[in-house]
């Protein structure tokens, strides 16, 4: 079989400890934090106040503005309150609805199979996605029924789905291709519906053969369908580098997939878009992995959206004493926390607690221009010449002549680094520092 | 609220192991080839001139760590002792140990911490220091001693390079691959500096690009003026394996800091380098031209660099 892949690139221990763990649904905390930005874009606008009652799957707060999300309650109860509260990914405390469960987790309006739901038009999927509040859940949480509707003079051909899950320790993605295969290829339908693309691809790295069997057995009674095993190999499941890999186009830089007819949603955003548009369900719980060295429980746990990671962590079994890193996401692009208060959000792919064997902390060496980070770089970067041109606070010149905003921090020339060089850190310093001078 | 802290720090938080110590100290372990050479055709005195080298390359090291207000214990990080080896490799097998340690320390002194230490520099240090031992001990510098199987009355004193282009003599490709010449303590066996040397490409601390085109290159110009005149020029085979091209290839143009970073860069860099090395060998007063070859190509590097820059994903070039 013909693998495909990418220039550049790095194995790092993959550590997918949780590949065999079937996906358990978690309890129902006693209180949740739903912070009212989860997504790329405009914040969310509440929609109750302190001391209203609401049902599960109700919206609490509605997506302000195009690009913006709605949010739903995940189980019934009182909203508590609305206050600031440490947010997974701002690092910084930012304001979040606090509903209080009732233990009753009722019911809004229970999802349903609608009827003939195949054959909605693409105005009435983009519609359920939106109404669910569905934004992309591999990560980067970027509205969906954004990327659903594409303008007109860029028409989409080629939806990928990427099931590549190249991230160390995450298995939230292989489970779902393991435990729902159909489901998933039934969002990819809708998806293709919406955009009137002509084909489909579904992306697996070949780390995950479970996953292969499965969806190869249920592919061929979808039209336009093909299965695509990618080669185990970190970043993988970059956007811009698994549409090279499988269809050879480049999107063009600064440029959107759509510039080259193509669309990449993530395994579990496909899925979430059948439970939206086939049930009506909202998005108010995901598949989030919970692993690394300092867990007692790991494994794949369906998790209602504002569950704390202190909260998930006590009810799987604790962690061990010496835990010293907490990272939301991958351990390549995850974000370190400075609290277990933080909620799991719509965008928490994985939940990793690590002692000091993993979470190893270095001083950085003077470079050696070994060039190790120019080798595996997917982007075609030179990040040793970046972080020199940042060191020296020459960002333009950083972006005019070395590609700054090329950079997609997959972290793979810091992992490579024998200097131990913070690569990623000096480049998000180098961004910010050019978005200030505008 | 949890009372535990924990460590805040930007992504990647995975690394691999390898460190600047490992590749440098690594580096050090695969020249124990080239230096068993040393060892094997003249002697144990080149291991004590190694020695020496190496330690007089720490110690300035140290000093100038010091007086610049650094880590004095990245003296020991590896490179230093490369550095001295290094030169140590290149100097006459009967070399006087002062001025050994007085190339080395020039060499670190110099090339390496007058340009901000590890890392830094543009020109290789080594090299640099034979350069300076070159033209302060110009005698010494050029005293062959023969090996331990060849008879001493039979000794001419010249060098393979040395003996065809002042003499017209051959020497047997044999002896030149295996090492039985009179050179340098390293350079004389191909052998086992590509051993060493290919101990480190298969462990990815050197790119095979930079010493097969610049062999190739040596090859290529050098073959062009043995088609042109047989009888004046040595056949690049000769040019190949005699005087300094192999440690050159694989020890120096090699050098992580002064060449090249990308895949492009380092080919050209290396076609460059070998066309300068079969001017000098057949134009210029010098017989070798390998240590002047890589100190010209390391002024280029930069520019190289800019000129070889790879493609950015999705860039469209003109």
């Amino acid at each position: 079989m013909v693998k495909y892949t990418f220039r550049g690139g790095i194995h790092p221990p993959y550590n997918k400890w949780t590949t065999s763990k079937p996906i358990v649904r978690l309890e129902v905390p006693q209180t949740l934090y739903l912070p009212l930005i989860q997504h790329t874009g405009k914040p969310a606008k509440p929609l109750v106040k302190r001391g209203d009652e609401v049902k599960k799957g109700q919206k609490i707060a509605e997506a302000d503005g195009y690009i913006s999300a709605a949010i739903h309650a995940p189980t019934s109860g009182k909203v508590k309150t609305i206050i600031e509260h440490p947010h997974p990914v701002l690092l910084t405390s930012y304001p979040a609805i606090v509903i209080e469960a009732d233990g009753k987790d009722e019911w809004f309006e229970e999802p349903k199979e609608r009827p003939n739901w195949q054959e909605s038009s693409p105005e009435e999927i983009v519609n359920a996605v939106r109404e669910a509040g569905i934004v992309g859940l591999g990560g980067a949480a970027f509205p969906t029924h954004v990327k659903l509707s594409p303008p007109k003079e860029k028409p989409i051909d080629t939806v990928i789905i990427n099931g590549a899950e190249c991230e160390p320790f995450l298995t939230a993605d292989d489970r779902i291709l393991q435990e729902r295969p159909t489901d998933v290829l039934w969002g990819a339908f809708l998806i293709k519906r919406a955009l009137n693309a002509s084909k489909v691809y579904i992306a697996i790295e070949d780390n995950k053969p479970e996953a292969i069997k499965k969806v190869s057995e249920v592919l061929k009674d979808f039209e336009g369908f093909e299965l695509k095993v990618v080669k185990t190999k970190y970043p993988e499941g970059a956007e811009k580098q698994l549409i090279k890999a499988l269809t050879g186009r480049e999107v063009p830089r600064g440029g959107l997939p759509m510039d080259v007819g193509c669309l990449v949603q993530n395994v579990q955003t496909s899925l979430a878009i059948y439970e939206a548009v086939g049930f009506g369900k909202p998005l108010i719980e995901r598949v989030t992995t919970l692993s690394g060295d300092g867990v007692k429980g790991s494994g794949n746990y369906l998790i209602r959206i504002g569950t704390r990671f202190q909260d998930v962590v006590d009810m799987t079994g604790g962690m061990t004493e010496d835990v010293v890193k907490v990272i939301n996401g991958g351990p390549m692009m995850g974000i370190a926390q400075y609290t277990l208060e933080v909620p799991v959000i719509k965008g928490t792919s994985g939940i990793l607690l690590f002692t000091k064997k993993y979470a190893k902390t270095f001083v950085e060496y003077n470079c050696i221009r070994c060039s190790k980070c120019v080798d595996v770089c997917p982007m075609g970067l030179l990040p040793l010449m970046l972080v020199d041109y940042i060191k020296a606070k020459r960002f333009v010149e950083a972006k005019e002549k070395y590609g700054l905003l090329d950079c997609i921090e997959c972290g793979s020339c810091a992992f490579v680094c024998p200097s131990r060089i913070n690569h990623v850190q000096w480049i998000k310093y180098g961004k910010q520092e050019l978005r200030r001078l505008g | 609220m949890s009372e535990k802290t924990f460590i805040l720090s930007a992504s990647p938080h995975i690394r691999t192991d390898e460190s600047v110590k490992k590749v440098m100290w690594f580096t050090v372990f695969s020249l124990i080839f080239p230096a068993a050479g040393a060892v094997y055709f003249f002697g144990f005195y080149p291991l004590l001139v190694m020695f020496v080298s190496a330690i007089s390359a720490v110690v300035a090291e140290a000093i100038m760590l010091k007086l610049r207000g650094r880590d004095v214990k990245q003296c020991l990080d590896g490179s230093a002792v490369i550095t001295g080896i290094l030169l140590a490799l290149t100097l006459p097998p009967k070399y006087p140990l002062w001025e050994a340690a007085l190339g080395a320390a020039f060499a670190i002194v110099f090339a390496k911490q007058f340009f901000g230490g590890i890392g830094q520099n543009i020109f290789n240090p080594a090299l640099i220091g034979r350069a300076f031992l070159m033209a302060a001990f110009p005698v010494d510098t050029t005293t062959w001693t023969p090996t331990r199987f060849i008879k001493p009355d039979a000794f001419t004193g010249a060098t393979p390079l040395a003996a065809f282009k002042f003499s017209k003599i051959l020497t047997p490709y044999k002896d030149l691959f295996f090492g039985n010449v009179s050179g340098s303590a390293g350079e004389t066996s191909a052998l086992l500096i590509l051993i060493g040397g290919l101990i480190l490409i298969l462990k990815g601390y050197v790119d095979y690009r930079l010493p097969l085109s610049y062999i190739l290159s040596v090859a290529f110009f050098g073959g062009i003026m043995w088609l042109i005149n047989p009888h004046k020029y040595p056949d690049p085979l000769f040019h190949i394996l005699a005087g300094g091209l192999m440690l050159g290839a694989f020890y120096m143009i090699t050098d992580m800091v002064t060449s090249p970073i990308t895949p492009r860069g380092r080919i050209i860099y290396g076609i460059i380098a070998g066309f300068l090395v079969v001017l000098i060998r057949l134009f210029s007063g010098y017989p070798e031209g390998v240590m002047f070859s890589i100190l010209i190509v390391n002024t280029l590097r930069p520019w190289i660099d800019r000129l070889a820059k790879p493609r950015i994903l999705g860039e469209v070039r003109k």
